[in-house]
């Protein structure tokens, strides 16, 4: 989390990304020039599979405001099933979040082809702005992680 | 933040002419990233990807003693490899390489100088904080052994074969019965153009015996496989013919004395019978015959050996029993192909109940010059010359209950429209009715084909479906149908009722893909690596999939899909050696508890259980513990989740570097 001189609140957002579909689709929506919050900090994994809740549970530790996953659509995963078992961790994070009174609106998961920079970009404006809403991470902060 | 003390780390800046300099300040980049932990050099150039930028991050890598390099360009999926080379011409080991993108993902995007550069410094450090804790990583050797395994020996196995053998290559067929050949050898004429199968199949068969890059194991099953790409194992079994395939020459003489007539003829449907000493067919390739047990007179009660005594070079052997051979291989290819599904439990069809309702395949056989009525159409039940038959499309197929299939079989309704014109074509008093849900012929000349049978040979084409079939006392049978098209009620009487039945894989197929750690899917087809990209190859690295068992697919597709196979066989065997994607799953041994998890997500199978001697912090025991295959392994990361203890990492994309990567981007 940040707040700039004007007062403005600018949140950090992690974003993982798939090597295969999400991580190319972010390079389509640079090479078109197709702009999104710099608030927006890209981690490469080979598949969404690789994420782990921890993951996403560190970086709010961290002071992320907001963290999404991007993996390829589902039935196009390089390794054929890895977004599938992406999706049910999620679902799983989303339902303990949710159970802890944490907003759960703060984790996502997307999915973005190799060909979707237009989305890329119109899904990373759109969880910003989302994010932004819902104000600074304060929840899951762990405030022994000064900043 | 954790640091390497021996790390040292060179940060290299590209300005990629203005393209990044243009909105990141490329100086500031490169002076803020030297104060990160392990960063003893640092620098930005025009163009770090050119010749001249290349030197200078050899001659940094040199004169600083660098263990490890930054470079913020371009996105890696562009020159991630190129800047790999450089680093291991200057002697670092490639894997000691990070990327930070700040090109696609910055400077392209961002418009503000500010924003850029601060964004751009936190990506630096991002890879920075990740390189802190990188390992050199060494790509895996591995031998191939340049022979090849096709199991099945139908169309798709005799084509894969035959192109292996083209390139050079050995390569062995299994085949399960007792003559290669497979469905196609028992159908009588082909769509699209009508050609007989036997003339277009019969000289493929021999060619692929003739070969002698081809070995053939007929009346043979796979046992075992073990190993992995390159480098299998395989058992396999070759059941006992009680015929001594050295000597025999095929004469015949046995097969024509032997006493026992009464057994179904598989090949011919069960439409007639054959001895108990036998060869499938008359060009079977091997041209062998083979006692069947259950039949021979000789193991039922001891006495007979009619055979024994007609052989003129003295090739049975009733004591012969099942041969296991092992044989290495660098590549397997599934090719186990289909069977129409049992149909007796589509009651109201009366199959089961009446000889002259048959299936397509039998009907194949009825029209075939060879089989058991030479070709004559006749009705089965009294062997009369039939006036009118009717086809009921789909049967089993794109249904929703137990019994049937949810798939369309794909070939039916073009092999349908082939027998109704064959009919009309030979017998033109014959009134055929085709009953449809919906007629699929996609595919080249396929729908013309399927118009000719409707517009010149006049096929009473009926949308709709049947009902009932029942047999009349006239001992004709009764089809109760409706035309959807024109609203109404039908009754039909009629000679025969041909069921176009779905096609299901080989049911050996389930035991095969758990040997071979290929996936099926939930109707029994073997699957793709990616069903788009990768279609003949299977998730398990070094199985290819050929012909129907992947799919339903008439012959063209088959032989297209088992050319296609063949040449990834040959790609693959012409490699001496296999190079491993070194970013693969490594297990902790002492924080392994052998559960299984991992090896349960793991799409490839790459993951299996040993007994291993551990020491525990002085404890010497004995413990189950997951063993990654490294070059099975590619490297998605999935058991590294799943693992509950935290023993599988992912190299080149650990727990640890991921952490600290999330660690500098919210710091
Ligand atoms: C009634 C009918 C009519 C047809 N007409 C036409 C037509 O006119 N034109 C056209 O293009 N297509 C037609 N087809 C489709 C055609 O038959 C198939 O496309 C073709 O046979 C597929 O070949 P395959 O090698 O994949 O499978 P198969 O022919 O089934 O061959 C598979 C082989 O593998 C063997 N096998 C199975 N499991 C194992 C195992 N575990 N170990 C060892 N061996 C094993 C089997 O014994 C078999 O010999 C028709 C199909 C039917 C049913």
């Amino acid at each position: 989390m940040q707040i700039n001189e004007n007062g403005e609140f600018r949140p950090t957002i992690v974003a993982f990304c798939c090597n295969w579909c999400s991580y190319a689709g972010a390079d389509l929506a640079g090479s078109s020039r197709a702009s999104y919050p710099a608030d927006v900090k890209i981690i490469r994994v080979p598949c969404s599979c690789r994420v782990n809740p921890m993951f996403i549970l560190r970086a709010f530790e961290r002071g992320a405001d907001g963290v999404i996953l991007c993996g390829c659509h589902p039935g196009d995963c390089h390794y054929s099933t890895g977004n599938y078992y992406a999706r049910r961790r999620m679902t799983m994070l989303f339902g303990m979040l949710d159970y802890l009174g944490i907003e759960k609106e703060r984790t996502r998961v997307e999915w973005v082809s190799a060909a979707e920079g237009a989305k890329f970009s119109a899904t990373m404006n759109e969880f910003v702005s989302a994010v932004k809403e819902l104000g600074p991470n304060r929840k899951l902060r762990d405030l022994r992680c000064k900043n | 933040m954790e640091v390497n003390e021996l790390q040292k780390i060179g940060v290299f800046v590209c300005w990629c002419g203005s393209n990044i300099a243009g909105t990141v300040d490329v100086a500031k980049v490169a002076e803020t990233l030297k104060n990160e932990p392990g960063v003893v050099f640092s620098t930005d150039y025009q163009y770090m990807c050119s010749e001249a930028g290349q030197l200078i991050i050899k001659n940094a890598i040199k004169d600083n003693g660098l263990t490890g390099i930054v470079v913020c360009s371009c996105s890696p999926r562009m020159h991630e490899a190129t800047f790999r080379k450089t680093a291991e011409a200057a002697g670092l080991n490639p894997y000691m390489v990070e990327i930070a993108n700040v090109r696609e993902q910055c400077s392209w995007i961002h418009k503000d100088m500010e924003e850029g550069t601060e964004k751009a410094i936190i990506l630096g450090r991002s890879a920075v904080a990740k390189l802190n804790l990188n390992t050199p990583l060494i790509a895996g050797e591995n031998p191939v052994t340049k022979r090849a395994l096709v199991i099945g020996g139908g169309i798709a196995g005799i084509q894969t074969a035959l192109d292996i053998a083209d390139a050079g290559f050995e390569v062995d067929i299994v085949e399960k019965k007792q003559t290669i050949g497979g469905k196609m050898a028992q159908l009588d004429k082909t769509f699209p153009t009508l050609d007989c199968a036997a003339c277009i199949l019969t000289p493929k068969m021999v060619d692929a015996s003739a070969n002698d890059k081809i070995t053939l194991y007929t009346y043979s099953e796979v046992d075992n496989v073990s190993g992995f790409v390159g480098n299998f194992t395989v058992d396999i079994r070759k059941k006992a013919r009680y015929i001594n395939t050295d000597v025999c020459t095929g004469c015949g003489a046995c097969t024509e004395k032997c006493p026992s007539r009464k057994t179904p003829n598989e090949f011919n449907m069960g439409l007639d019978t054959r001895s108990a000493i036998f060869i499938p067919f008359a060009q079977a390739i091997p041209n062998i015959p083979s006692i069947d047990k259950n039949a021979c007179l000789h193991f039922k009660t001891g006495k007979c050996g009619i055979c024994q005594k007609t052989c003129g070079v003295n090739a049975i052997d009733f004591e012969q029993e099942d041969e296991i051979v092992t044989r290495e291989y660098g590549a397997i290819v599934a090719a186990t192909g289909f069977n129409p599904i049992k149909v007796d439990k589509f009651d109201e069809f009366q199959y089961s109940q009446s000889p002259d309702v048959v299936t397509s395949l039998e009907l194949e056989r009825i029209m075939n010059a060879a089989g058991p009525t030479k070709g004559k159409l006749v009705r089965p039940s009294d062997h009369k010359h039939p006036t009118d038959m009717v086809f009921i499309q789909c049967v089993g197929s794109r249904g929703e209950s137990c019994r049937e299939k949810g798939y369309c079989s794909k070939i039916c309704c073009m092999y349908t429209a082939k027998h109704a014109m064959l009919i009309r074509d030979k017998y033109p008093d014959v009134n055929v009715h085709v009953f449809y849900i919906d007629v699929r012929t996609p595919g080249k000349n396929f729908d013309e084909f399927y118009r000719r049978a409707v517009e010149e040979y006049g096929v009473d084409y009926i949308k709709g479906m049947v009902g009932k079939v029942s047999t009349r006392s006239n001992g004709r049978l009764l089809v109760q149908g409706s035309d959807l098209l024109a609203n109404e009620q039908l009754l039909l009487e009629t000679d025969m009722v041909v069921l176009a039945t779905a096609i299901e894989p080989d049911e050996s197929v389930k035991d095969l893909a758990t040997m071979l750690t290929a996936s099926i899917d939930t109707n029994n087809f073997l699957t793709e690596a990616h069903a788009k990209l990768r279609p003949v190859e299977s998730p398990t690295a070094g199985v290819f999939l050929s012909g129907v068992c992947q799919g339903p697919k008439d012959i063209p597709e088959t032989v297209a899909q088992a050319g296609a196979a063949a040449s990834k066989v040959i790609g693959l065997l012409c490699k001496d050696k296999l190079i491993a994607n070194p970013c693969v799953a490594k297990s902790e041994e002492l924080l392994c508890s052998g559960c299984s998890v991992c090896a349960n997500v793991c799409p490839y199978g790459a993951i299996t259980y040993e007994e291993k001697e551990v020491n525990d912090h002085g404890v010497r025991e004995t413990r189950r513990l997951a063993q990654v295959n490294s070059a099975v392994c590619q490297g998605c990361g999935a058991c590294t989740v799943a693992c509950p203890s935290g023993a599988m990492d992912l190299q080149g994309f650990s727990t640890r570097q991921i952490m600290a990567e999330v660690d500098a981007i919210c710091k």
